[in-house]
């Protein structure tokens, strides 16, 4: 198999006696979804912000290209081509949906301390914006102001902020909450193609779009990676079906 | 065009029959008051580049308008005393003209900003509010305790300072000036707005999470807009300094600072024409009302409570409705 494009190696953050990520592992392979599940509580936001960049590991380091990044900030990450989308929508909510793109395709091309030239006026900025709100799905909200957006189209946007920056690996921290059965499947289809521009992280709830998406499946219970395998063996393994298959997911 | 438009050329074109009327009447007094809306208006635009595009609560701007103020101070003093300002290792000496003078005071306001950015930004919320507060404090007691240039007592210029081509001392051509800077500030702050710096900006204010997401980091845009906000208002002070040819440690105090703050929530945080509408009623209060009662500012009070509880947007916001987002 081809190089990991991001690599976590034994990631370990404690916050008092609760570790929240004891020596996780994980890798995202070139063209692959590799999705993250577990219960409520079992530390997959702190492992997102840990990769994200949000948070320090306590030991432990993330690689990102082949460079280790762990030292590095949210922005440096991102610049790197770590595209990520958050769990709560995390947008301009005056701006409209068209300025919230056209902010992702100002952050993909360098410039941003310019104080003259209107941004919403230029043309290869503007492209790229439409092209990724078209790719979602949102080309015809382009002017709606974004708190006036459902909380669907808020993901969609999300997302497309995310294709602006054209990024080498995604990050994705529940896609699909929230999202309508219909807007789900959507969002499955969409995503099952990206995988080929470039791979996924896919922290998600959605049972039913992890299995039918996921090429790699990693469950964390606790902090640790019990498991790590394609959607079959996750649902053969009896060490995830005790602590996670077989009880009542939490909503 | 949208109704904020309207609004605002309205606004411009009352600004402007005013001191008009008055000049074909003989009103000195009204041009005066007129060029002090305009440079107070110049102030707050400075201020509204952190407050309401960044939203930086900045409760120190009466640093920068200080500052301004005293690098007119002194370098019209020692231009009117013939005393150098320092002869080793090189000459520097006072001067009286006006372009000098705002140059001197942009940068040593934009510089001041720098550095007070740099550390008070790292804060936010409330620290944020104090540290500015306390930095513009320093600044205060510092110039009280200068006897150099007057200390308490402040320090008197006799002649306002010049500009080529124009006798500064007639009122309307000080306030034409004044209100030609007042013009291109706003123009900046317009184009400042839309402009990629603007939109970055803007969006941190909205959601920092987002513009580090997309690479762009926050605490560098908060920075810039702060050192450009604080030039303003430093140049703001220089001509206020000149319209009352003088100069005292009141500039840094946190009155001024507070009074700023106002002009932009009277006319509207974040709004092109909030400073001028602001400073604009702010004037027109205190003319009105302080004939009528020493007491005017409990009325300002109840003005402002009533802005901020039931017109966010203020006297800009509560005519024009909700922004409407630049396409």
């Amino acid at each position: 198999m081809a190089e990991p494009l991001l690599q976590t190696r034994g990631i370990t953050k404690s916050f008092g006696a609760l570790k929240a990520s004891d020596a996780i592992s994980l890798d995202l392979h070139p063209g692959e979804i590799h999705a993250l599940i577990g219960p409520n509580g079992a530390g997959k936001s702190t492992l997102i912000k840990q990769i994200a960049g949000n948070m320090t590991p306590d030991s432990g380091t993330v690689h990102f290209l082949g460079q280790d990044v762990t030292a590095l900030d949210t922005v440096a990450r991102a610049r790197l081509g770590l595209g990520r989308t958050f769990q709560i929508s995390a947008l301009a909510m005056d701006f409209t949906v068209l300025q919230n793109a056209v902010l992702g395709a100002l952050g993909a091309r360098s410039g941003v301390m310019r104080f003259f030239l209107p941004v919403m006026k230029d043309r290869a900025l503007l492209a790229r914006a439409h092209e990724a709100l078209e790719r979602v799905g949102l080309q015809d909200h382009a002017a709606t102001r974004t708190a006036e957006l459902s909380h669907g189209q808020r993901r969609q946007l999300e997302v497309a902020v995310a294709l602006t920056l054209k990024p080498k690996a995604f990050l994705m921290d529940e896609p699909m909450a929230g999202l309508g059965a219909g807007g789900s499947k959507r969002l499955t289809g969409f995503l099952d193609g990206l995988r080929a521009e470039a791979p996924i992280l896919l922290v998600e709830h959605d049972m039913d779009a992890v299995f039918a998406l996921a090429d790699r499946i990693s469950v964390l219970v606790y902090g640790q990676v019990i498991a790590t395998g394609t959607a079959d063996e996750i649902r053969a393994n009896p060490d995830v079906r005790r602590a996670y298959l077989g009880e009542e997911d939490a909503p | 065009m949208t109704r904020e438009t309207y609004i605002n050329a309205a606004l411009s074109l009352l600004l402007v029959l005013v001191p008009f009327w008055a000049w074909s009447t003989g009103q000195a007094y009204i041009l005066t008051l007129c060029t002090k809306v305009a440079i107070l208006a110049l102030a707050g635009v400075g201020l509204n580049i952190a407050l309401g595009l960044g939203g930086l609560v900045s409760f120190g701007h009466a640093a920068f308008f200080g500052i301004g103020g005293y690098a007119m101070g002194i370098l019209a003093s020692h231009a009117q005393t013939f005393d150098p300002i320092m002869d080793w290792p090189i000459l520097i000496e006072g001067t009286k003209s006006m372009p000098m003078i705002w140059l001197v005071a942009m940068l040593a306001s934009a510089l001041a900003a720098l550095l007070i950015g740099a550390l008070s930004l790292r804060t936010s919320g409330v620290y944020f509010i104090m540290i500015t507060l306390a930095f513009a404090q320093m600044l205060y007691y510092f110039t009280i305790g200068w006897p150099a240039y007057g200390g308490e007592d402040g320090l008197s210029i006799y002649v306002r300072n010049s500009f080529p081509g124009l006798n500064t001392l007639v009122p309307v051509q000080f306030l034409i000036l004044s209100y030609v800077i007042l013009g291109l500030a706003l123009l900046f702050s317009a184009r400042l707005a839309r402009a990629p710096f603007g939109l970055a900006l803007s969006a941190a204010r909205q959601n920092a999470d987002r513009v580090e997401t997309v690479g762009i980091a926050p605490y560098r845009l908060r920075l810039v807009a702060f050192v450009i906000s604080g030039a303003i208002t430093g140049l703001a002070g220089a001509l206020f300094a000149d319209l009352n040819r003088f100069i005292s440690p009141t500039m840094f105090s946190w009155h001024t600072s507070g009074e700023i703050m106002i002009f932009v929530i009277l006319g509207g945080v974040g709004r092109l024409y909030g400073p001028v509408a602001g400073a604009a009623l702010f004037i027109l209060l205190e003319h009105l009302l302080g004939g009528v009662s020493d007491y005017w500012k409990i009325f300002l009070g109840a003005l402002l409570l009533a802005v901020v509880l039931f017109a966010r947007g203020g006297l800009i916001g509560t005519l024009a409705g909700r922004e409407v987002a630049h396409g």
